[in-house]
């Protein structure tokens, strides 16, 4: 290719757009149901209930510590079908390209997306490129829509959510909004602090061997920890408690998190599940989790409590309770 | 048990056998959020009270500041860079985030440098960098004026609503009506300020202060220490926060807000005019001073019905005692800067703390 930047002209539909769709993505995405390169992937799906997810991605920066725009776009999806208890399989995909951003840019995120989606085994199927006039997005925005097969049996809605549930989270929370925060800024830290970004491709075995014991589960992404217990249990109608001291933060997260008047209950994760387990699986299913490499650091955080209905409380280091409420607004650094 | 755990133990067991009645207040914003966090106060017994101070920056802005400011932002030709605490404060009829949406160019920035960088790639426009906090802040500011002076960037100018804490302090032990038998006093500020101005205020009002740090590990020991100096009496400036803050403070930083800054009285929200507690670029960089380039006169201060921000930064009720908190006044829908700042203490009070802890 001879451009080294992406131009209006590579989203005009003529030979640039081919040439680009050829090089790029269908090289890199390259599969057996893209290729005929029709209007649409035609899928053969297994029976039973189907999940579907889409997420579009607009992060700046768009390379950081511990991933990029394009393994996120693949993560969000595939934990999200994974939330849902499904199989992911299938992805597609939409480009939206500032005029101006560097081929090699578009060349690695794409190369990441495949990757991604390798490991986990699901397969970009259909896909989309528009390109706008510079100063219209912001470098590229992504947007991936994923299905996946749910198989039989299993149905995660909160509301199978009772009173004396185990609550774990799979790791470490708190990495992907500081990486993001720290790139963004400039701030750096003795310990330099990695985007947990990560597809959970390996939850699909103990969905297989728990099934019925996950109650629920929920990726934790914006808004962090503290906002997905929020919506479970107004959706489940129960309190939730946690333990402030067994909620797993890295030393690197919590002293940034310090200096800078932040909670990382509210810092984004895009490589960590919320799980809700009854609670005589709990203990094994934690051990299980201990044993995989994307879950060594999973912690058993709280319960499920009939009261107070629809709220969240933690349980301080003084063995006081407080409440932990939704994020208002904007998550910021403090002045002074 | 591990160390830190039986330290936090003694710590909180000595708090609580102490058995006369105690007042004191925790200065900083921060300390009132870690306060919160904790719920320290829901097992402190009723006659040990925690009051919250004028430590939020956010807080004590005075209103006439803020609707200066808006004003100047509906001027297309001005961007404005601020902390993001300050774009929901309510003005008198708007908030930085409403005139935002209308297409004012307001920017939230990390640092006061980020301002001067967007001064350098509009130079067609004026940038106003929203200069707000206490000593902590302040040095940093005055070292990008030094450098918008040094690079002669001629469209950047600061609008400074800096403040000093000391003098507040010094306004709340002197009230009869404030019942504080002691201060926590904040750590960060104290890092710059050192120990001394607190050393003048024990003496003369014989209370006693300690600089305290922020983890409840801090927090215990310092309402610890104070309590312990008046079971003896005694009225003195003690730094628990040792890690941190040297008696001397930060020279280096206090020398860099006297070149740049000098003391002017200032209003404070609820506590009034305040003499030589705020800070005003010296007259020789006059040209990079937002209220001189604009022209910006005192504005009329329009109290806002029914909010008690006033009482509850000076410690005289709790939020909970403000007849809008919670009802008019909560988090998404502020009325008041107490419940906007995520460092006030109504905001503080309001998420933390569940509704039967509350009064």
């Amino acid at each position: 290719m001879k451009h080294d930047r992406i131009l209006l002209a590579h989203g005009s539909g003529g030979l640039m757009s081919q040439r680009l769709i050829d090089e790029i993505f269908k090289k890199a995405f390259n599969n057996d149901i893209m290729e005929p390169m029709l209007d649409g992937a035609i899928l053969d799906l297994p029976a039973g209930k189907l999940a579907m997810s889409t997420d579009s991605f607009v992060i700046t920066p768009l390379f950081f510590p511990g991933g990029d725009i394009g393994k996120l776009s693949i993560c969000g999806t595939v934990n999200d079908l994974l939330a849902c208890g499904a199989q992911p399989l299938y992805l597609s995909t939409a480009f939206i390209i500032e005029e101006g951003l560097p081929i090699s840019d578009l060349r690695s995120i794409v190369a990441s997306m495949a990757e991604t989606a390798r490991q986990v085994g699901v397969k970009l199927v259909t896909g989309d490129t528009k390109v706008v006039e510079k100063g219209s997005a912001d470098g590229v925005f992504i947007n991936t829509t994923g299905i996946g097969i749910i198989p039989a049996g299993i149905d995660y809605l909160p509301q199978r959510i009772n009173s004396g549930d185990k609550v774990i989270v799979t790791g470490n929370i708190g990495d992907h909004g500081l990486a993001i925060l720290a790139q963004r800024e400039g701030l750096s830290f003795s310990t330099p602090v990695l985007s947990d970004c990560a597809p959970l491709y390996q939850l699909k075995d103990m969905i297989d061997k728990y099934q019925d014991a996950i109650r629920c589960m929920r990726d934790p992404t914006r808004g962090g920890l503290a906002t997905v217990l929020n919506e479970i249990a107004v959706q489940a109608g129960v309190g939730i408690r946690v333990k402030e001291a067994d909620i797993p933060v890295s030393v690197a997260v919590q002293g940034a998190c310090d200096m800078l008047g932040m909670d990382p209950l509210y810092m984004a994760n895009e490589g960590k599940m919320v799980i809700f387990v009854a609670a005589e699986a709990a203990e094994d299913f934690l051990n299980d989790l201990h044993k995989m490499s994307q879950t060594e650091n999973a912690a058993l955080i709280g319960r499920v409590s009939p009261e107070p209905a629809g709220m969240v409380l933690v349980e301080t280091e003084l063995g006081a309770e407080r409440i932990l409420g939704v994020l208002e607004g904007e998550h910021i650094p403090r002045i002074c | 048990m591990n160390n830190g755990k039986k330290y936090q133990q003694d710590l909180l067991e000595g708090i609580l056998s102490a058995d006369e009645n105690i007042s004191l207040m925790e200065v900083c914003g921060t300390h009132t959020m870690a306060i919160a966090k904790s719920g320290l106060r829901q097992i402190l017994p009723p006659h040990i009270k925690l009051l919250s101070g004028p430590g939020c920056p956010v807080c004590v802005t005075s209103q006439g500041d803020i609707d200066a400011i808006i004003e100047l932002v509906q001027n297309e030709d001005i961007i404005l860079v601020t902390f993001g605490d300050m774009m929901r404060v309510p003005g008198t009829r708007s908030s930085l985030q409403e005139e935002r949406s209308q297409g004012s160019d307001v920017r939230v920035a990390y640092s006061p440098l980020d301002a001067l960088r967007i001064a350098r790639e509009n130079p067609q426009k004026e940038v106003i960098f929203l200069g707000i906090g206490f000593e902590t802040t302040t040095p940093a500011v005055g070292l990008t004026v030094q450098q918008a002076r040094e690079e002669g960037v001629k469209n950047f100018s600061v609008f400074s609503v800096h403040k000093m804490v000391p003098p507040a302090l010094e306004l709340i032990f002197s009230d009869p009506e404030i019942q504080v038998d002691g201060l926590i006093c904040p750590g960060h500020v104290s890092a710059v300020i050192g120990v001394e101005p607190y050393e003048i205020l024990a003496q003369k009002y014989n209370r006693p202060c300690v600089i305290t740090g922020f983890e409840t590990l801090d927090i215990l020991e310092g309402i610890y220490m104070l309590i312990k100096q008046k079971q003896k009496r005694q009225a003195r400036a003690e730094i628990q926060y040792r890690r941190v803050v040297k008696p001397e403070g930060n020279p280096v930083a206090r020398e860099v807000i006297a070149r740049f800054f000098e003391a002017v009285p200032a209003r404070w929200r609820g506590l009034g005019v305040i003499p030589d507690s705020g800070l005003k670029l010296r007259d020789e960089y006059a040209d990079l001073d937002a209220r001189k380039k604009f022209n910006i006169t005192e504005m009329e201060e329009v109290p806002i019905k029914g909010c008690a921000c006033g009482e509850v930064l000076m410690g005289k009720i709790m939020p909970a005692e403000c007849p809008l908190f919670g009802r008019g006044c909560t988090p998404l829908q502020p009325v008041g800067p107490c419940m906007v700042s995520h460092e006030g203490s109504c905001a503080a009070y309001y998420r933390f703390t569940p509704a039967k802890g509350r009064s």
